[in-house]
């Protein structure tokens, strides 16, 4: 797949993470113990052998640059190629930010400057999955597709598919229709738009030009949705996990899925690795006292105390006679003496002083604030 | 090229013979430790971590996964335009070639390498030892007295003195006499092979000790003797944190057992003194919800199904359910079946032990340490153990 660039584009705004993104962008919200969303996104176009991939942010965007670097874990440090990181190219000061396409069009070079990639890849960093795109991308030039979009079949009653797309698709693979998931539909299942499509760069480069100089700035409708009937877009479907991070709710759910081993080695080694940025954390450190039970830890954690049903991320202190439970103890968090938690989400930092008994036993879990003290 | 102030040598090429089965494919300094490293990644850490950038790896034994593990050195941050890590292999020239005969000829092979720093210093280490050390405190140490070479100084306990190279020293730290292994030490104080001298000095006793044809071309036996006896400026540096030599398999076994204390005096977890190695990008291990885990050091890309105790598994190792581990060390990608047993044994990396092994006498406290070698496979309902003294199970 050397012709082909990749796009991970964060110029959406989303605002259903919103306690878990105050400071961050939905792309660098940590998971799974040790990564932040966007590591699958990129470690997935990196494992089908892109070379050259472009990150489009929107805004808050100092734990992303940070976390990216020049991209050297993501082997993206290229002296063709590589990785971008490219911010709106707008002027703050007299113009408003109107929509994602708006950064496909300020950073219109990035597509035209090198004319030998022929195809684009485009993805968000909400939606989990360890894919290898070649399978995807053979389809898409051997059907002579204008637009693949991928999807995957999701059951309404387990997931929670707010302001996600479904994809209408007939017997031959074609996409018909694509529209909002309503809540309400009283079908069991959809084929849910993984918001990840494969486009012909011209045709792409075409698009956004047409699309902008008609006002409209929103991509996936003004470049696939109003289109469908003009253009021969077809469907991809992915069989591997998938998870959909829409929501604090669906964020911890995804999470606690990881503690089954069957979707861990799912979502890590098949079939390709999942890459971030290193820490050089020790292995961790289990002390006389420790019980651990049905969780994840990440290296440089010390455990004295019991941990049940959890992700422990990396750097976290559980003292002697502590209790966490059913929770995300995310990276550098420490767990005082004889402390109980439960049905948390601690963020970076957060110490919990002895004693302290935090339950949650109604709704959803709670999150508390980086670097609170409690 | 920039003139650099101290330039490192750092001596790779052990074989490890003691160490067996563990070095038939790699070098001495390659060996799996501490559940995630290698035992090189100490001194390449303590380089970094000292504020120096330009390490030439002196290797021969083995090179290839060491070699390819060093890469252009950017898990230890020495991927430098100028300087960095370099290894340096023995080579050939017009007037012939050969292998490192000593440890100052492995130095005096690669002059041309130093001068191209044009150094006032040289760091000689070995990248045998498992220690955490500030070398540039030792090189403030060596400015400060004015000395020409400066040796670090360990005491270790009498018994074992003959291992070292031991020395003597006045009331300023001087060395006033220096013995390599002798048979009767008179000290316990023990050189622990890292050297610090001027360049210009050592360059001239190296040259010297090259046309010396009775020379065995060592450090400890040849170019410290000959400097004292010329009355050189030597002081001895004291050190007085954890260093181990894991020259064998039962001294490398106890210094993994060592990290398990509560308190272990070699203390990873230093955000200031990171030991920085390769990552193999494995998400975080994950613990079942039977197993029971205590007392170990579990690294990343584990799955646990069994018990755990006491012992260290590095990554992607995976434990199957009835399985119980005491008192081991479990290198990279071991797959242990169910029901397998394992006490007081080193698996060495991607062996395969199929359920209802025992490897190891589970009853005996003291039982000699059972070694597994790499990618073998053990058939189902196998019991191994170590006999005293006898061969190592080969792959």
């Amino acid at each position: 797949m050397k012709n082909v660039i990749g796009v991970i584009n964060l110029g959406k705004s989303q605002t259903l993470l919103d306690d878990l993104t105050r400071n961050r962008s939905i792309a660098s919200v940590p998971f799974a113990g040790r990564y932040r969303l966007i590591d699958f996104a990129l470690s997935n176009m990196v494992n089908s052998g892109l070379s050259k991939v472009a990150v489009f942010t929107l805004n808050k965007s100092r734990s992303l640059t940070d976390h990216l670097g020049s991209g050297k874990e993501w082997d993206l440090d290229r002296k063709h190629g590589g990785l971008f990181i490219l911010p709106p190219a707008i002027n703050f000061l007299d113009e408003e930010y109107k929509g994602d396409l708006q950064n496909f069009h300020g950073h219109i070079d990035y597509f035209r400057r090198s004319s030998k990639e022929e195809y684009v890849i485009v993805s968000r960093s909400h939606m989990v999955c360890n894919i290898n795109y070649t399978e995807a991308f053979k389809q898409h030039v051997e059907s002579k597709a204008d637009v693949t979009v991928l999807y995957k079949r999701m059951d309404l009653k387990t997931e929670s598919l707010s302001a996600c797309t479904s994809v209408e698709i007939d017997s031959k693979g074609r996409v018909l229709g694509m529209q909002e998931v309503l809540e309400t539909d009283d079908d069991v299942s959809r084929n849910v738009y993984m918001e990840t499509f494969i486009i012909n760069k011209s045709l792409l480069v075409e698009l956004i030009e047409d699309s902008v100089y008609q006002g409209k700035y929103d991509l996936t409708s003004s470049v696939i949705i109003e289109n469908l009937s003009r253009m021969r877009v077809v469907g991809y479907e992915h069989h591997g996990h998938l998870a959909i991070i829409n929501s604090t709710a669906s964020y911890y759910r995804e999470s606690m899925r990881l503690l089954c081993p069957n979707v861990w080695r799912g979502l890590f080694f098949q079939p390709g690795l999942i890459y971030t940025k290193i820490k050089d954390e020790p292995p961790v450190k289990f002390m006389e006292g420790a019980h651990v039970a049905n969780s994840m830890i990440a290296n440089g954690c010390i455990v004295q105390g019991t941990v049940e049903n959890s992700i422990l991320f990396r750097g976290v202190k559980v003292a002697p006679g502590a209790v966490v439970r059913n929770s995300i103890i995310m990276q550098d968090c420490e767990i005082g003496e004889e402390a109980h938690i439960e049905n948390m989400i601690l963020d970076k930092e957060v110490h919990i002083q002895e004693g302290k008994m935090l339950h949650e036993h109604q709704g959803q879990p709670i999150v508390i604030d980086k670097r609170s003290v409690l | 090229m920039v003139r650099k102030e101290c330039v490192a040598m750092l001596l790779a090429g052990g074989e490890g013979r003691r160490l067996g089965a563990l070095t038939q494919r790699l070098a001495k300094p390659a060996v799996p430790f501490g559940g995630k490293y290698r035992i090189i990644d100490f001194t390449l850490s303590n380089c970094s971590n000292s504020g120096i950038d330009t390490v030439g790896v002196l290797t021969q034994y083995q090179p290839l996964i060491l070699n390819s593990y060093l890469g252009i050195g950017s898990p230890w941050d020495l991927d430098r335009k100028n300087g960095g890590v370099t290894v340096l292999p023995p080579f050939v020239e017009q007037k012939g070639g050969r292998w490192y005969k000593g440890t100052a000829n492995a130095i005096y092979q690669n002059i041309y390498y130093i001068e191209r720093y044009n150094p006032q210093y040289v760091l000689v280490i070995s990248g045998d030892h498992i220690y955490k050390m500030n070398y540039d405190l030792m090189l403030q140490e060596h400015i400060k007295r004015g000395a020409e070479a400066t040796i670090a100084l360990i005491e270790v306990p009498r018994e074992e003195a003959s291992r070292f190279g031991i020395m003597n020293i006045d009331e300023q730290d001087r060395i006033i006499d220096f013995e390599e292994k002798p048979q009767q030490p008179k000290t316990n104080l023990a050189s622990m092979g890292i050297y610090i001298f001027n360049w210009d000095v050592l360059k001239h006793y190296l040259i010297r000790d090259e046309e010396n044809p009775y020379s065995s071309n060592d450090f400890g036996k040849d170019i410290i003797p000959r400097m004292l006896q010329e009355e050189r400026a030597l002081y001895a540096y004291r050190f007085q944190d954890y260093w181990k030599d894991v020259g064998t398999i039962e001294s490398l076994w106890e210094a993994n057992m060592d990290l398990l204390d509560e308190n272990p005096e070699l203390n990873l977890y230093d955000n200031e003194w990171r030991i920085f190695t390769v990552n193999p990008n494995f998400p975080p291990q994950y613990i079942s919800p039977t197993s029971l885990v205590q007392r170990s050091l579990i690294n990343e890309g584990c799955m646990v199904f069994g018990d755990v105790d006491h012992s260290v598994l590095f990554h992607g190792v995976q434990v199957g359910e009835g399985s119980v581990i005491k008192d081991s060390i479990i290198m990279p990608n071991v797959k242990l079946g169910a029901n397998v047993t394992v006490h007081r044994a080193i698996i060495a990396e991607g062996t395969v032990v199929s359920d209802g092994c025992v490897i190891g006498s589970p009853d005996e406290e003291e039982a000699p340490i059972t070694l597994i070698a790499e990618n073998s496979f053990i058939a189902a309902n196998s019991k191994i153990v170590q006999q005293p003294s006898t061969s190592v199970k080969k792959g």
